[in-house]
C-alpha cells in the first residue's frame, strides 16, 4: 500500500509480457521456458513414425471389421447382392485401399505379437521365460490359422 | 600428441535475458577418456563460467547430468565424447521439461507424481517393526526397476510425458511396479487407485523409448504393460467373480 504523495518502490521492474513471453511467464519464480510441442514432433525420429503408423493402423483394423460385415450382410441377402459386393470390391481404388488396409494389418499384427514378451514377464523356478518363448508360438498359431484359411479358400 | 578439437553447440538461456534458448558455440578438446561431462566442465573452467548445468557424482549413480545430445537423451557422465567425432555435438536440456537455465530444467512436476505412485514400502504392521525375510529369487522379481536413479532421461524420450502433462511418466510408473512386485510390501491395492487411472498406466501407448534410452536397463516400457495385463486380468476377475471379491474382502 502507498503512503499519500510516496509511490511505491518497485523491487524489481516486472518484465512486460509480449505475445512472445506470456504464456511462458511463471508467476513467483524465475520465467521458466517451456519448448513448444510441434503438431509434426514425430517426424523427428525413425521410432516415433513407426509408433504413430502403428497407432494410426487401427484405422486399418476398424476399416476391416466393416468390410467383413458389409460382406456378412452381402452373402445374407443372397447370390445377387453378394455378385454385387464382389463388383465394388474389384474396382482398382478398392484394389489399393485394401493393400493399404493389408499392410497395416501386418504392421499391427506383428508389433502386437512383439508386445506380448513385454507384458508377460514368465518365470519358472526363478529364470524369466526368454521373449521367444512367448512370442515365438502365437506367431507359430498365427502361420497355421492362416494356413488353414489359405488352404480352404484355395481348394474350395 | 595433437589432441582433435570437437565443436559443441550448447543450448544457454537466462530467463532474465533470453526469450528462447539459443545455442552456443565452442571448441573442446577431445580426449579419449572424456565424456559429454568432462566437456561441459572445461567449457565452465575455461571458456564460459555462465554455462550452468547439473551434474554430481560422474559416475551414473546420481542421474543429475541427463541432457540431450544430438536429440538423444543421455547422461553426460556415461557418453564419450569421441564417439561423436569429428562432430559437431548439440547439448540441449532434457525435452519435456520447462527450463530453468541454460541446461537445467525443472523437475518439480515429476517429484510430486514420484510422490503420488508411493514408491515406499507399505506394510500393515508398519515400516522398521522388524525384519522381513525375503529370498534371492523374490528380489530378483523386483530387483530390475529397482535400479531407476530418476535420471529423467525416460520423460525426456516419452511423447505422451511431453503432450499429456499429467500423465504419471515411465520412471514413476516403473517405481510403483517396483514396490507392487516387492514380497515385502502390500501396498498395491493402494496404489492401484491411482495407477490404474488414465493419467497412470493406461496413458501410456508403448511407445517403447523409455526403455531404450534408460542407462539402468530399468525397463520402465516393460513394468507398465506388466501392470496394464495385472490391471486388466484383476477388472474381469472382479467383473466375473464379483462374490468371490466380497468374500476376500470380508
Amino acid at each position: 500500500m502507498s503512503r499519500a504523495g510516496q509511490a511505491p518502490a518497485p523491487i524489481r521492474p516486472t518484465p512486460t509480457p509480449t505475445q512472445e513471453t506470456a504464456p511462458t511467464y511463471t508467476e513467483f519464480h524465475p520465467r521458466w521456458y517451456r519448448p513448444p510441442i510441434s503438431t509434426y514432433w514425430w517426424l523427428g525420429k525413425s521410432a516415433y513414425v513407426k509408433f504413430i503408423l502403428r497407432e494410426l493402423s487401427s484405422v486399418a483394423v476398424a476399416w476391416t471389421v466393416a468390410l467383413l460385415l458389409v460382406q456378412i450382410r452381402a452373402i445374407s441377402r443372397g447370390g445377387d447382392a453378394y455378385t454385387r459386393f464382389l463388383h465394388r470390391m474389384s474396382s482398382p481404388w478398392m484394389i489399393a485401399i485394401n493393400i493399404i488396409a493389408f499392410a497395416f494389418l501386418m504392421l499391427h499384427s506383428i508389433t502386437w505379437f512383439n508386445l506380448a514378451p513385454k507384458a508377460m514377464a514368465v518365470r519358472i523356478r526363478g529364470i524369466r521365460v526368454p521373449g521367444l518363448l512367448i512370442s515365438g508360438p502365437q506367431y507359430m498359431a498365427w502361420i497355421a490359422i492362416s494356413a488353414i484359411i489359405f488352404a480352404i479358400v484355395l481348394t474350395r | 600428441m595433437n589432441i582433435p578439437m570437437i565443436e559443441m553447440q550448447v543450448a544457454r538461456y537466462s530467463p532474465e535475458r533470453d526469450a528462447q534458448p539459443y545455442l552456443q558455440r565452442f571448441e573442446v578438446p577431445v580426449k579419449p577418456e572424456w565424456v559429454i561431462l568432462d566437456a561441459l566442465n572445461y567449457i565452465k573452467d575455461k571458456l564460459d563460467g555462465t554455462l550452468t548445468f547439473r551434474w554430481s557424482c560422474r559416475m551414473g549413480i546420481c542421474g543429475s547430468c541427463g541432457y540431450m545430445v544430438n536429440n538423444e537423451p543421455k547422461l553426460g557422465c556415461a557418453t564419450f565424447l569421441s564417439q561423436y567425432l569429428p562432430g559437431p555435438i548439440k547439448i540441449e536440456p532434457l525435452s519435456n521439461f520447462p527450463v530453468v537455465r541454460d541446461l537445467v530444467v525443472e523437475i518439480s512436476e515429476f517429484l510430486e507424481k514420484l510422490k503420488r505412485v508411493k514408491p515406499w514400502l507399505i506394510h500393515e504392521n508398519g515400516n522398521g517393526a522388524g525384519e522381513y525375510l525375503q529370498t534371492p529369487s523374490q528380489l530378483e522379481e523386483f530387483r530390475q526397476h529397482s535400479m531407476c536413479i530418476n535420471c529423467l532421461l525416460c520423460y525426456a524420450a516419452c511423447p505422451i510425458s511431453g503432450l499429456d502433462p499429467v500423465f504419471i511418466g515411465p520412471a514413476a510408473l516403473a517405481l510403483a511396479q517396483r514396490y507392487n512386485k516387492d514380497s515385502r510390501d502390500q501396498g498395491a491395492e493402494e496404489r492401484m487407485a491411482i495407477l490404474s487411472h488414465p493419467e497412470g498406466i493406461w496413458g501410456c501407448t508403448f511407445v517403447g523409448e523409455c526403455t531404450k534410452v534408460c542407462p539402468k536397463h530399468v525397463d520402465p516400457a516393460g513394468a507398465i504393460q506388466q501392470y496394464k495385463l495385472a490391471a486388466a486380468m484383476e477388472g474381469i476377475k472382479q467383473f466375473l467373480m464379483p462374490w468371490g471379491q466380497r468374500q476376500e474382502e470380508r
